[in-house]
């Protein structure tokens, strides 16, 4: 390799560094992914201009880049915010299935004279990418409900999954002893099998914590690939991915008062992380939009609670406006953000910054946590699990342990609801029978419309 | 020293740095942060097309093409998308500009 390309692929490694850097802070990410995005594609056009390499089928390269790219611009271009976390795993799975495809072409191109140490990294990059492939394709099956979002488990799963685990390790052993293409696609094929057995028993909820461990996956089969064809680019980006991926992964699951080991395999302990998933039929006071607005404007301070139902019924412009509203009469109101409120951890800060809720009114569960107590009334929109005392109280729940907005200390609970279905984690929330609590059933944009009114009139 | 303690180097020093850079991320851009990892690991293309632009073997060829179309959707949507959602979190205040229009 030249000199001139390991010094291209050294700057670009460099730029991979401080775009993580820069990712990690508020002021500087939006150019932080720039310089990565910078990085990418001069670290990619160095083929072409490297004249020793001879590179064969640019056209249809090309073609093919050209493909991938139209489909991948209109695809975030489109996505709406609210399904963000399902798109970020579709394009971490083809990366992943892509890596695979990859070490399977080397492993065919120049399989032959390699080493132990290269064939081995060949085989993990085959199985973990296919693992991160079929594990990312049904992520996006949950989370866009085309299935059910709560865990799938049938009786034989850990048997079947222990089986298609050690089947890809001697596998594995039996490639590196002869590099035989057939050991290869078989491999990927039980990736495919492990990966679906991994992500099928996890519930919904957990699933944006499955989607950030795919991608640390992924991250680490760049990086196993990049050695296998000995390019530095690839394994300094893949191994940053795949650590700060990892890293990312314990911060989210901690968030959730979760471990990661919980999340993956809990629900094959037994059926105790099963919520009942049904309509409750119990007592509870609901009243309508004229009575709520009420409530609001005797309140000297409002604390919101929004969640993904707020999200999907496209009503953060609604509420902003309520909130504008009750500002100016002098009410002090803010949202509490849960670290996992909507679908991913920060997700929903990415959709209340969609209809321009100022950054300053967005307050961290930590710091808002103490001021509930002092709160006229909590306005719950959409949100459900990141309320329930369940969290606190209930040792079984599947929530337990999970650190909530402390909701049940305000005076009075106001939830917005389209129903008296669980939240997404499928049990059942003790505040909603609460005696403070009024419930305000009705779409989110409707409701919220309704008693925007009512509040004017007063 | 040797070739493969050369790379054993780079892994191990990159995952430290890795685990530095955002070890003090806030859970606000926590989404942002994923997908902009997410997007980094797109950078398999480029083997996609090491790989591809050496093979004489049609079906290695078609493989790939498709491993460089699939590269391609996860660097450059993973970009795209990371940007989109950055976009929000930087547009400042542009309600009270607009004032007279409520």
């Amino acid at each position: 390799m030249p000199t001139w390309i390991q010094l291209v692929f050294l700057v670009c490694g460099v730029c991979f560094i401080l775009a993580l850097k820069g990712l990690s802070g508020p002021k500087t990410a939006r150019n932080g992914n720039l310089l990565g995005a910078a990085a990418a594609v001069v670290a990619c056009a160095v083929p072409f201009f490297w004249t020793e390499l001879d590179l064969q089928h640019v056209p249809l390269i090309l073609a093919a880049i050209a493909v991938g790219t139209v489909i991948g611009v209109f695809g975030a271009q489109k996505v709406q915010m609210t399904q963000m976390p399902q798109m970020v795993a579709l394009f971490n799975g083809v990366g992943g299935g892509a890596a695979a495809l990859v070490a399977l072409l080397e492993l065919q191109e120049h399989g032959d004279s390699f080493d132990w140490f290269p064939l081995a990294a060949t085989a993990f990059t085959i199985v973990v990418g296919a693992v991160s492939f079929a594990g990312s394709v049904v992520t996006f099956a949950k989370l866009q409900e085309l299935m059910t979002s709560r865990p799938v488990v049938f009786p034989g799963l850990p048997v079947a999954f222990g089986g298609s685990f050690l089947a890809a390790v001697v596998l594995s052993v039996l490639l590196v002893d002869d590099q035989q293409m057939w050991v290869g696609i078989v491999l990927g094929l039980l990736g495919l099998v492990i990966g679906l057995l991994l992500v099928l028993p996890v519930g919904g909820a957990d699933v944006p914590i499955v989607i950030s461990l795919l991608n640390a996956f992924t991250g680490l089969t760049v990086a196993a690939g990049g050695y296998v064809l000995s390019n530095t680019v690839l394994l300094i980006a893949g191994t940053l991915v795949g650590a700060s991926g990892t890293f990312l992964t314990l911060l989210m699951a901690n968030a959730m008062g979760r471990s990661v080991a919980n999340i993956l395999f809990g629900a094959l302990k037994g059926g105790s992380t099963l919520g009942g998933g049904e309509a409750s039929d119990r007592p509870v006071r609901s009243a309508g939009p004229e009575d709520v607005a009420i409530l609001l404007g005797y309140a000297e301070r409002v604390i919101i609670v929004p969640g993904y139902g707020l999200a999907v019924a496209q009503a953060q412009h609604t509420l902003r406006e309520l909130v504008d509203v009750l500002i100016e009469r002098g009410t002090k109101v803010d949202y509490a953000i849960h670290p996992v409120a909507g679908r991913m951890p920060g997700h929903m800060n990415v959709l209340l910054a969609e209809a321009q809720v100022p950054y300053e009114q967005l307050i961290e569960m930590d710091e808002i946590n103490g001021d509930f107590k002092n709160a006229d009334v909590v306005l719950v929109v959409g949100a459900n699990d990141v309320v329930n005392p369940a969290a606190k109280t209930s040792p079984g729940a599947p929530i337990y342990g999970m650190p909530i907005l402390n909701a049940d200390e305000a005076k009075q609970v106001i939830f917005m609801k389209r129903s008296m279905r669980p939240g997404f984690a499928g049990i059942e929330n003790e505040l909603l029978f609460d005696p403070k609590t009024t419930l305000l059933f009705g779409d989110a944009k409707d409701s919220l419309g309704k008693l925007l009114n009512a509040v004017k009139a007063q | 020293m040797s070739e493969p303690i050369v790379w054993l180097t780079i892994f191990i020093l990159s995952v430290f740095v890795g685990i530095e850079v955002i070890s003090k991320v806030s859970s606000t851009l926590h989404t942002p942060l994923m997908s902009g990892a997410n997007a980094i690991h797109g950078i398999i293309l480029l083997g996609a097309i090491l790989v591809t632009g050496g093979t004489e073997n049609n079906v290695a060829l078609v493989v790939g093409l498709i491993a460089i179309v699939l590269a391609a959707i996860n660097m450059v949507g993973g970009f795209v998308v990371t940007d989109r959602m950055l976009q929000m979190f930087t547009r400042k205040k542009p309600a009270p500009k607009k004032d007279g229009s409520a």
